[in-house]
């Protein structure tokens, strides 16, 4: 089998993608995306429906062919030897997709004979996934009775049957319970502790905070790119302060008119304002509430949470594309 | 080719079948019904034809002629009319399809070695039946017609214009010109096409529309493999069905199996690949189980049923629905059936039928390995 054309190493890259279009008709799924993966990175997509998380990753699972640039995933690309791109990944769709009228053992199997694995490497893997799921004792239990999660953990298990380096999950833990949730990203960052790289396209900001690396997305273009960290510091330009009062409603109004904010989202039953510096904006606040009669409950500098960071981010996105149009 | 991913697609696919109800009943259920339903049912020979008879002279002569219509399987009197309006409304109601006036001075024209001439009326709403029943009719008429020929002869001398002639017909291949020997070979090649194109043309589909396919083409297994892999197990189901089926012209219905097994294995396996392949080509293009199963009829059933010499003769077809007929392979594997059951054919008279299924067979093939991408867009 012929290697990649990059050499094996800790740092190399295992995914690349330029310039990548997807069409559908007159409709733009994905926009000319651009990036890398390293070997043994959490690569995340967030972004809301429609953003071009799954036409992504299909596109680079080879399963949908794209409209212009390129992509190669472990060395091959996408468009010419899907076949070849196959042989190195694993893939979990966004909807539960292995058979619900075959049992757990006979799913493994059935994919474990499609992978060729075979003989004590086969037993060794189903061994393996049986117990990463957690599905030990219910081999012989048909898939269709099997809780969400289970099913969850079955078909990744079925994915990496035969060690794939690349591991694509599309919206892994949509409909799963919270606890699963948490053993699922315990087993994603094992993987990747183990140097396989894994794509994970969620809409959970709790969960985007595991990626290593986030790629926001919003219908169909990357909106930012980099560690959830840095994402929050690059979105919120100035400092990010919470203020809770009597009404939740007057207080919008009030500080909206005020010139020291510079954006206002509501979290919960707060008030997340983006100043430019603190002590200044808390001034102003206190003595525009104090004017208006409206009791300050709390008012405090926080730090910035990723959720506010893709607010801000994709508010940001929104106004440069109203004013690219004419 | 893996031959491991395609074991692992035949044992996947069989586990499947074997618990979906739905399959089951059409693998194991469907063969017997189609069997008896046509085996019985599509007798094309009539027998007891209701006969009503309205005898206006009443001689002893006259009632002969009646009893020999009776006497024989084929009629079975429902009325003895008094007068002609009543045979007209036996016949007009339904309760009669023939009706058989036998005129005054019968006998004694018959007497006077004259000829005398009797009515038959006959329904016929329906031709075939119709054209079947004048046979019948002719047949007994002119069997008393010679026995009172023969009586006048041996009491007055040899008569002038007497038929000197006549047809000794030896039906081959038929002899007893059962039309369910004609028939049932058929219904095995209906079993086949339905049981072939029908199941499998559902297989893809129902990936599509469950979600499995996109797990599946994920994965590195090529689409030979697939169609390879998802055939097998429809292919020992087909030939099972075909093999029960045979046996049971056989036994049950003693049809005679006058040529050899093995080309009769030959023969159902290569047809079967067809309509195999078929039902595989509709389920690349139609995405829903709905629009494969009604593709799937229509493309097998109704040709393997009208246009394949099982019910209809193709000889008496129009030129454009014979050139037609071409296409489908049910009519070549209706003409192998037939010659093997029925005429004991060795390889030699059949190798172009073989040829043609086999020519359809490796078409339709290639275009289903074609059309059957692993993508989703």
């Amino acid at each position: 089998m012929a290697a990649g054309v990059f050499a094996p190493g800790p740092d190399s890259i295992s995914v690349i993608v330029e310039d990548l279009v997807k069409r559908f008709g007159a409709f733009t799924a994905v926009d000319h995306l651009t990036f890398e993966a390293r070997r043994g990175e959490v690569f995340g997509f967030l972004g809301p429906n429609g953003s071009g998380k799954s036409t992504t990753i299909r596109i680079l699972c080879g399963l949908l062919r794209p409209t212009s640039g390129r992509a190669r995933v472990a060395g091959y690309d996408v468009a010419r030897e899907p076949e070849a791109v196959r042989q190195h990944i694993g893939y979990m769709s966004q909807k539960f997709s292995l058979y619900n009228d075959l049992t757990v053992m006979e799913n493994l199997r059935f994919y474990g004979g499609l992978y060729s694995v075979t003989g004590a490497l086969l037993r060794e893997r189903i061994a393996w996934a049986l117990q990463m799921a957690g599905l030990e004792g219910r081999e012989h239990r048909r898939t269709a009775v099997l809780p969400g999660g289970w099913k969850q953990r079955l078909a990744l298990g079925c994915a990496l049957l035969h060690r794939p380096p690349i591991v694509f999950l599309d919206e892994p833990t949509s409909g799963v319970d919270p606890l699963s949730r948490r053993r699922f990203w315990e087993l994603i960052q094992q993987m990747a502790a183990e140097g396989v790289t894994v794509f994970v396209s969620t809409h959970y900001m709790d969960e985007a905070e595991y990626c290593n690396r986030l790629a926001l997305l919003m219908r169909g273009r990357m909106i930012a790119l980099g560690a959830p960290s840095e994402l929050k510091l690059d979105a919120v330009q100035g400092d990010l302060m919470l203020l809770e009062a009597d009404s939740l409603q007057r207080a919008i109004d009030i500080v909206r008119l005020l010139p020291q904010i510079r954006d206002t989202a509501v979290f919960g039953n707060g008030l997340h304002l983006v100043v430019a510096r603190a002590a200044e904006a808390e001034n102003a606040i206190r003595q525009a509430m104090a004017a208006a009669g409206v009791g300050i409950v709390r008012l405090q500098v926080i730090r910035p949470s990723l959720e506010d960071a893709f607010v801000a981010l994709t508010t940001r996105a929104s106004e440069s594309e109203a004013e690219a149009r004419p | 080719m893996s031959l491991g991913r395609i074991l692992a697609l035949a044992r996947k696919e069989t586990i499947q079948i074997w618990r979906d109800p739905r399959s089951l009943a059409v693998v194991l259920l469907m063969p017997m019904m189609l069997m008896a339903l046509l085996g019985y049912g599509i007798g094309l020979d009539q027998t007891n034809v209701p006969l009503c008879v309205y005898d206006r002279e009443g001689s002893q002569l006259s009632q002969d002629l009646l009893k020999s219509f009776v006497s024989n399987r084929y009629f079975s009197l429902k009325l003895d009319a008094g007068n002609y309006p009543e045979l007209i409304d036996a016949i007009d109601g339904g309760q009669c399809t023939v009706g058989v006036v036998i005129p005054l001075y019968f006998s004694k024209l018959l007497g006077a070695g004259q000829p005398a001439t009797v009515q038959a009326i006959i329904d016929a709403t329906d031709n075939n039946t119709a054209n079947l029943i004048i046979g019948y009719t002719q047949a007994v008429v002119a069997r008393f017609s010679a026995g009172v020929q023969l009586d006048y002869q041996q009491r007055n001398g040899p008569l002038l214009g007497a038929p000197a002639l006549s047809v000794d017909a030896r039906t081959w291949f038929n002899e007893d010109l059962e039309s369910r020997n004609f028939i049932v070979p058929g219904v095995v090649a209906l079993v086949m096409a339905v049981i072939g194109t029908f199941l499998t043309s559902l297989t893809i589909a129902r990936e599509w529309e469950r979600g499995t396919m996109e797990q599946l083409v994920s994965t590195p297994v090529t689409p030979l493999e697939i169609i390879a892999g998802k055939l097998i197990p429809y292919f020992v189901i087909g030939m099972a069905d075909a093999l029960s089926c045979a046996a049971i012209s056989v036994w049950w219905f003693e049809v005679p199996l006058r040529g050899s097994y093995l080309l009769l294995f030959a023969a159902s396996s290569i047809f079967l690949a067809g309509v195999l392949l078929l039902g595989f080509l509709i389920s690349a293009y139609a995405k829903t189980q709905l629009a494969a199963s009604q593709f799937a009829l229509l493309t097998t059933f109704l040709p393997a049923f009208l246009l394949s010499g099982f019910a209809f003769p193709i000889d008496q077809m129009p030129m454009a629905v014979r050139m037609v007929t071409r296409i489908f392979p049910a009519r070549y594997y209706v003409t192998a059936l037939k010659g093997i059951f029925l005429k004991g054919a060795g390889i030699r008279p059949l190798a172009t039928d073989m040829m043609a299924m086999a020519i359809f067979a490796i078409v339709v093939g290639a275009a289903a390995a074609c059309c059957f991408r692993k993508r989703l867009d």
